[in-house]
């Protein structure tokens, strides 16, 4: 309706002022269609009208009054001229016509009104018989519609022309101005026209599997009958949602200010990866020269240098944050109270069957699992009972117990040894590998790595009921309580190839080396412990390799080894091992040829650089830490084999010196290293550098500091010395004899200047070479008989034990008091301080001894001499008389010449030579004479 | 040792005049020179004096940037204590000024573990002493 809305743009413009919203110009809209409403109605003027006749849909009608009275449509007083219009329900029609038959009104257009398809038929009053009579029926519903409501086509056409006529007076072209928003609460219906989401989207998943895309499809014919829903049937039907009849539109215009839509994009970069590096700002050299020499700078560096000559000299004075109170209690741990300082039993393990009758030898904690440890039982006879016995020995195997602090009453673990231990030692590199010295002189190998989850276990646990998986294996478990599993060794050396006498000592070397067949020291590609040294009084020291040696043994060997094998197997040895055994022999054996004359020293204990320092130092968990890391990379020991000596690289800087403890009760120092002959071409052992005879007894133990490596700690007879490798004039320091004799030593793990001594009548004698050294600083009795071996073993910061073993077998352990394990603020410092003294001391006496020496030998020379010497005539008294004021009458002269030469008057000369002599009488001829020439000067 | 000197004037001096100039100049330059060997004595002096107490470790002089001038320490190190505390500096001078516009930071001590820090802040220059109290 393009006049309609062109229509309602005028009305708009004429009510400009008051509606001017979209709103507003419906309203407008509506305005109109009104007056076309009015204009519709027959205007009286129009007469003209009825020379057209009826339209077609309309049907002029005389009603009679009754007829006007049956449907209330009277004539002037129902309907009137200004409301004409009398809707007539059809069936009220139908029924008037049904009851007064021909005589009704509505009998000429009865099939009209039947075949009517509305309920309410139009009655118009015709006032003014526009169409000739008083009333017309309206016939069909679109002219009902079009009377009732919208205009005729030709009234609208003369209302268009008028409506124009408007347009051309008031019509001004310009373009509408856009008007500020005023809400008359449209918006609030174009909301809720607007579609907004109730509910989340609906989200559909089509997957589909990957090597199906782009696959080939192949289509074929089929019948639609053969498969059940074979096909889907589309039958056309009438869509009733097409046919909506619309009644209503809306629509509305508004001038708004011109907008403009417009996008961009950035172009895209691919992002890569930056860094920025700065560099500092500096001056060059001019300009710091320039800024040196500026006035500025040196009226700020004055005017500052005060203020920093204050501040400097005040933490020059006493440091202001230094903390009196924490030093205070780090001061008072020295003097804390008695209960403390001592020795607490902690527990104490002994066997009933294992123990009886036998004595320990040599105790070992376990490397990595804290509250382990193993014991070497050994028979407490005489050599005398022992050759007596021997048979009954034979039957008796010797054990090493392991013992764990979870149970003190059973060994968890026995290895059967072939004859006494004397010395055994855990491997650093693998703490299932144990090495041990027999009485008879062979070496021992365990391999405990199947029953390393026990020990484990034991120690995680408490009590009997120990491992996570106790009920699954319950059974099993139950068989190993009742029973302590015995471990059989998996080798043992060569008995014609070992020592000839008991072994004493024995030790891993470190991971960090190994020996060569020609005893020189290379580097070890294994990086696992390999090598062992042992010592036994047969005069040497020997290195042995656990390794399998290159050459394959033939095949021949083996098969019967495995028959061998097959045949006895009943202890369920370990394989790693079994290589070696009973064809072990020594790789180096390092005699020890006596310093002075021929023969050679017997060892009883040996101490090598790096070794006795990895026993028990740090803390356990270190070391077990260090355990893990190394046992990813273990490799099997019985899969290694002994590299070619060629292929590896000889290591200079290996210390190959040795310190031995013999059964004289000397410490030889000596190279292991061996030397070569040069008139034969043979290796031979050299001879030991240094040796001192200290102890009166057998030397026990050579122990080296774990904090200081030069530091070496032995005990023999009744004294015990301390010594620094690389002083070569004796022990840094010496004890007098004690009461008892002095069994063992150890240093302790977490204090420099402590250390333990074991004694005969069951003592633990603490020394403390800070508070005193000329005796113990303590002393606590552990046991009535004799002490045999002292380990000490840090399990955690708060719990340091010393496991001490007596001669009746038992193993006492001690919980070392709060005093001995926490070292003072800077104890290792003082103690290096203290060595140093004493080897001063030491150096000094030496020195002065050698000096003493030299001379006396010069005063006996003398002495000689002089009695030698012609006994010098004596002078008269006379003579020296005559000497002396010869001697005078000389410097007078003297005196006066010097005196003249100056031309000084006689009498001057005369009181001059009065102080002169007075000079003379207490100083020396120069002296004099310098005194004269000032007095000279100052007359 | 002035002969090697070259100076640039404006050409339309007159060449008379310009000969007397150049005397003249000559003479106060040198006496410049001279008082500025002079100052960098002084300064020179007072920092080693500083530099000889007990536990000093190392002197910087540093200006308003954070750009060494001069120094006791070496490059790398100098470098790093001059930007830290440069900025630490400007930063520990912006807190006093803000909580009084009439205040200004005068001297900066940090105390640590190992040592202890001073620095004294100006317009133009920043001087840092590093000091070891327990030595």
């Amino acid at each position: 309706m393009p006049s309609k809305i062109r229509k309602s743009a005028v009305s708009a413009r004429k009510s400009k002022n008051k509606k001017e919203d979209f709103y507003s110009d419906m309203e407008s809209v509506a305005e109109s269609d009104k007056k076309e409403d009015v204009l519709l109605t027959p205007p009286s003027g129009m007469g003209s009208l009825a020379e057209y006749g009826h339209p077609d849909d309309i049907l002029p009608m005389v009603l009679t009054s009754a007829t006007q009275e049956l449907f209330g449509c009277r004539a002037d007083e129902d309907v009137t001229g200004d409301n004409p219009y009398k809707l007539l329900r059809k069936d009220d029609i139908v029924q008037d016509m049904k009851t007064r038959a021909a005589v009704s009104d509505f009998s000429p257009v009865k099939q009209i009104v039947l075949d009517y398809p509305e309920d309410e038929i139009l009655l118009v009053f015709d006032s003014d018989f526009t169409y000739g009579q008083s009333f017309y029926l309206v016939l069909t519903p679109e002219a009902k519609e079009r009377i009732l409501g919208l205009p005729s086509p030709a009234l609208e056409a003369g209302d268009e022309e008028a409506v124009e006529d408007e347009v051309s007076e008031v019509f001004v072209q310009k373009s509408p101005e856009p008007q500020p928003w005023i809400s008359l609460g449209s918006e609030l219906e174009i909301e809720g026209e607007s579609v907004t989401e109730s509910r989340s989207k609906l989200s559909y998943r089509f997957s589909r599997i990957r090597r199906e895309f782009g696959a080939p499809v192949h289509f074929s014919d089929r019948n639609v009958a053969d498969a059940k829903d074979g096909f889907i049937e589309c039958t056309p039907y009438q869509d009733p949602n097409f046919s909506i009849k619309q009644m209503e539109r809306h629509c509305g215009v508004q001038a708004i200010s011109t907008v403009q839509s417009s996008s961009t994009q950035t172009q895209w970069k691919y992002p890569k990866n930056m860094c920025t590096q700065y560099e500092p700002r500096e001056f060059s050299e001019e300009e710091k020269e320039r800024l040196l020499q500026s006035e500025n700078l040196k009226n700020f560096i004055n005017s500052v240098a005060s203020r920093f000559d204050i501040a400097i000299q005040q933490n020059e004075i006493m440091d202001v944050f230094f903390d009196d109170l924490k030093a205070l209690s780090e001061e008072d741990s020295g003097f804390g109270g008695k209960t403390d300082t001592h020795l607490k039993e902690y527990q104490s393990f002994t066997d009933l069957n294992y123990s009886k009758e036998k004595t320990i030898s040599d105790i070992k904690w376990h490397p990595t699992i804290n509250g382990v440890i193993a014991v070497a039982m050994t028979e407490r006879v005489s050599f005398e009972e022992r050759i007596d016995h021997s048979t009954k020995l034979l039957l008796n195997p010797s054990l090493i117990l392991f013992w764990s602090f979870s149970d003190p009453i059973n060994p968890q673990l026995l290895l059967e040894c072939p004859d006494d231990v004397f010395a055994f030692e855990f491997c650093p590199s693998d703490p299932n590998i144990i090495v041990g010295g027999c009485m008879n002189g062979q070496v021992v190998l365990w391999d405990i790595s199947a029953h390393s989850e026990r020990l484990l276990g034991m120690q995680a646990g408490s009590g009997k009921n120990t491992s996570v998986n106790a009920h699954a294996f319950k059974d099993f478990e139950e068989k190993r309580e009742s029973e302590t599993p015995v471990v059989r060794y998996s080798a043992v050396s060569a008995i014609e190839n070992s020592h000839k006498a008991p072994i004493t000592d024995v030790q891993w070397l470190p991971e960090t080396f190994e020996v060569t067949r020609m005893g020189v020291p290379v580097e070890n590609n294994n990086n696992v412990c390999v090598q062992l040294v042992t010592c036994a009084p047969d005069c040497c020291v020997m290195f042995w390799d656990i390794r399998a040696s290159q050459r394959v043994t033939p095949v021949t060997d083996r098969k019967q080894r495995v028959d061998e094998k097959i045949l006895e197997n009943p202890h369920g040895v370990p394989e790693t091992f079994r290589h070696l055994d009973l064809i072990w022999k020594p790789l180096v054996r390092v005699a020890l040829p006596k310093i002075d004359n021929s023969g050679e020293y017997s060892p009883l204990k040996f101490s090598l650089e790096d070794n006795s320092c990895d026993s028990h130092t740090g803390s356990n968990a270190d070391r077990a830490h260090l355990h893990a890391e190394r046992s990813e990379v273990a490799p099997e020991y019985g899969l290694l084999r002994a590299p070619s000596a060629k292929t590896l690289k000889p290591l200079e800087d290996i210390n190959t010196k040795l310190y031995v403890g013999t059964e004289e009760g000397g410490l030889v120092y000596t190279d292991w290293k061996l030397e070569k002959d040069n008139d034969t071409g043979r290796l031979h052992s050299t001879k030991p550098t240094h040796c001192f005879n200290v102890h009166d007894g057998p030397v026990n133990t050579v122990r080296r500091s774990p904090f200081f490596k030069d530091i070496v700690l032995t005990v023999g007879g009744w004294t015990f010395a301390i010594w620094k490798e690389g002083v070569t004039v004796g022990p840094v320091m010496r004890s007098s004899c004690s009461q008892e004799m002095c069994t063992v030593g150890y240093w302790s793990q977490s204090r420099p200047a402590v250390f333990f001594i074991g004694t005969e009548d069951g003592n633990v004698e603490v020394w403390d070479l800070l508070e005193k050294s000329h005796e113990p600083s303590q002393v606590q009795n552990v046991s009535p008989v004799k002490i045999t071996c002292i380990k000490p073993c840090i399990v955690s910061s708060k719990q340091h034990l010393l496991a001490a073993s007596d001669e009746l077998g038992t193993l006492h352990i001690l919980e070392i008091p709060w005093t001995l394990r926490r070292p003072s603020s800077n104890e290792k410092l003082s103690m290096s301080k203290y060595f140093e003294k004493d080897v001063d001391r030491l150096l000094y006496f030496s020195k002065r001894k050698k000096m003493q020496a030299q001379e006396k030998r010069h005063m006996e020379a003398e002495e000689i001499r002089k009695k030698t010497e012609a006994i010098v005539p004596e002078k008269s008294l006379e003579q020296m008389e005559q000497e002396i004021s010869k001697e005078y009458d000389d410097y007078c002269s003297l005196e006066e010449a010097i005196l003249r030469d100056m031309a000084l008057p006689s009498d001057t000369l005369n009181s001059t030579s009065d102080l002169s002599l007075f000079f003379l009488q207490s100083s020396s001829h120069t002296h004099a004479h310098m005194h004269t020439y000032t007095h000279n000067r100052t007359l | 040792m002035t002969a090697d000197l070259q100076y640039s004037h404006p050409l339309d001096l007159h060449p008379f005049l310009l000969a007397t100039d150049e005397h003249e100049e000559e003479r106060s330059c040198q006496e410049d020179r001279q008082q500025a060997v002079v100052i960098m004595a002084e300064v020179e002096e007072t920092l080693k004096r500083i530099q000889t107490h007990k536990g000093v470790i190392g002197t910087i002089v540093v200006n308003a940037e954070g750009i060494p001038i001069r120094t006791t320490l070496d490059n790398s190190t100098t470098v790093q204590y001059a930007g830290l505390l440069h900025q630490l500096t400007m930063k520990a001078r912006s807190t006093v000024r803000d909580i009084d516009p009439q205040n200004d930071l005068t001297f900066l001590r940090i105390r640590s573990k190992k040592h202890e820090i001073m620095v004294a802040p100006d317009k133009e220059f920043l001087l840092i002493i590093i000091q070891n109290p327990n030595e």
